[in-house]
């Protein structure tokens, strides 16, 4: 077992880091954005002032962050889910890269959206 | 061949098979296999908070064109779905914080349960943080 | 409270059977009576065929553990009682091949556990045979949680990751190893870490958390396992970012 350069530790920290950022994050977000909001229970924020929000580094640096983690937290989590939920452990590089190369790619896409927003 | 015989009937081994249902054998491993789906509302809330930004930053009528599409039933079911996995997550996610972290006060460990307050705590102040910023 | 209760036992024969079966035994119902004295009954007066494992009755020894109506237990310390009016279903132990009957065949487990070296580890080259290595109750808190386990698998036995898994090092390991890890006096961590830190060490468990759960002395493998990760972890970033002298 040569096991001291696995990459398992790095994947968890990032796991782990995703998981908090979107524990504490997501949930109010979300409510807002996806059913107060909608749902009239809150008036949505106004467009110029919502956009004066988005454009401001700090929170898109934030959101950037929070994007970044979560995908990651999601590659490492939904990479196990496959694993031991439909037993598909037998292709675990198919799907390491799958689960990873998606995360990569949607970072790099959310890092086109938001650079768009500056 | 009797000896053959002895030795593979001392192999006869039962393998009990591990059924691709497992997860819904109990409560708690159902449970489990929710909080692992959690990760996938996560990933869709990414999507869906990069649409909100696209949207905003395209101008009012766009932004609008959102608010349109997060008013659609099927959308704002999805929304409601995704929440509570999200929720799960969290409430999850800080029950198993305490496991990990270790932390000393000099020589005394502090009480999980302290570190899980904390974990609250910090939920709640970032909530408020964000919730101020948006309805400002 | 009725007088008897059925213990309905998953029999394997490899002689004779190709598949298991159930066989069901009617024993009296007493409220001193565990499981485990259901069986022995069983085994003393209705059928003597009925293999299974068990020493000491009063849950140290960690032989008898089976499934008891689907969770995961110690038969000496489950009574018959809180499963009046019954039936009661005893199988083996889940996720370890069965040898016959309730006996399953533990070598995976007795293969693991010397690979985490769960002993104290000298870190003199010649300990000194008069010394006495002292320890404070606060050093020793660290630690005890951990050296409760009495090696009866229940753990394994609960774990799915073990079941889909089998080269998964396990929950009951990586506690003793942790039980080690922690002690003042051990010298052996970076030893076990080749073991622990690899991929079917810590790193294969998803936390489903059930071993703590089916534990029956609250050793908590799963939180041994958690703060093991945070450990490899930890030192995976420091071997990364540290020259080799300074970790």
């Amino acid at each position: 077992m040569t096991t001291k350069r696995s990459p398992e530790p790095f994947a968890w920290l990032l796991f782990s880091a995703g998981g908090m950022v979107a524990a504490l994050l997501v949930p109010v977000l979300l409510l807002l954005f996806g059913i107060a909001f909608p749902l009239g229970l809150l008036s949505a924020p106004d467009h110029a002032y919502l956009a004066s929000v988005v454009s401001h580094p700090i929170t898109l640096l934030v959101l950037f962050g929070l994007c970044v983690l979560a995908l990651l937290h999601w590659a490492h989590r939904f990479r196990y889910t496959l694993y031991d939920g439909l037993q598909l452990k037998k292709y675990g590089v198919p799907i390491t890269i799958c689960c990873y190369g998606g995360a990569i790619v949607g970072s790099v896409v959310a890092a086109v959206v938001l650079l768009r927003a500056l | 061949m009797s000896t053959r015989d002895a030795a593979s009937s001392e192999q006869r081994l039962y393998r009990p098979p591990v059924s691709l249902t497992w997860w819904l054998r109990k409560p708690s491993y159902l449970l489990f296999g929710l909080r692992e789906l959690s990760s996938v509302f996560i990933a869709w809330f990414v999507v869906y908070l990069l649409m909100l930004v696209y949207a905003v930053s395209s101008g009012s009528a766009a932004y609008q064109d959102f608010l349109d599409l997060s008013a659609n039933p099927l959308v704002l079911i999805l929304n409601v779905i995704a929440l509570a996995f999200v929720l799960l997550h969290t409430i999850t996610w800080f029950g198993l914080a305490p496991k990990a972290m270790v932390l000393r006060l000099g020589a005394r460990r502090v009480p999980p349960g302290v570190i899980l307050a904390a974990h609250y705590a910090a939920w709640l102040v970032v909530s408020a943080v964000v919730a101020w910023v948006i309805l400002r | 409270m009725p007088e008897t209760i059925t213990i309905e036992v998953w029999r394997y024969r490899p002689e004779q059977d190709s598949e298991p079966a159930w066989d069901s035994y009617e024993v009296p119902l007493r409220k001193e009576w565990a499981v485990l004295d259901g069986l022995n009954h069983i085994k003393d007066q209705l059928d003597g065929t009925l293999s299974y494992r068990w020493s000491c009755r009063m849950g140290i020894c960690g032989s008898c553990g089976m499934t008891v109506n689907g969770e995961p237990k110690l038969s000496c310390s489950t009574f018959l009682t809180d499963y009046a009016p019954g039936p009661v279903r005893v199988e083996p132990m889940r996720n370890f091949p069965v040898i016959r009957d309730l006996v399953v065949e533990m070598g995976d487990f007795m293969a693991k556990l010397p690979t985490v070296k769960p002993w104290l580890v000298s870190g003199d080259d010649e300990p000194d045979e008069d010394a006495e290595y002292l320890q404070t109750p606060v050093e020793m808190d660290d630690y005890k949680r951990y050296s409760m386990c009495i090696n009866c698998m229940l753990c394994y036995s609960a774990c799915p990751v073990y079941a889909l898994d089998p080269e998964f090092i396990g929950p009951a390991a990586i506690a003793l190893a942790q039980r080690y890890n922690l002690d003042s006096r051990d010298a052996g961590a970076e030893d076990r870490r080749d073991v622990l830190a690899s991929a079917e060490g810590v790193w294969a468990c998803t936390f489903v958390g059930e071993c703590s759960v089916a534990c029956p002395k609250d050793v908590d493998p799963a939180g041994a396992i958690q703060r093991y990760k945070l450990t490899a972890a930890t030192k995976a970033v420091k071997d990364l970012l540290l020259p080799r002298g300074a970790r």
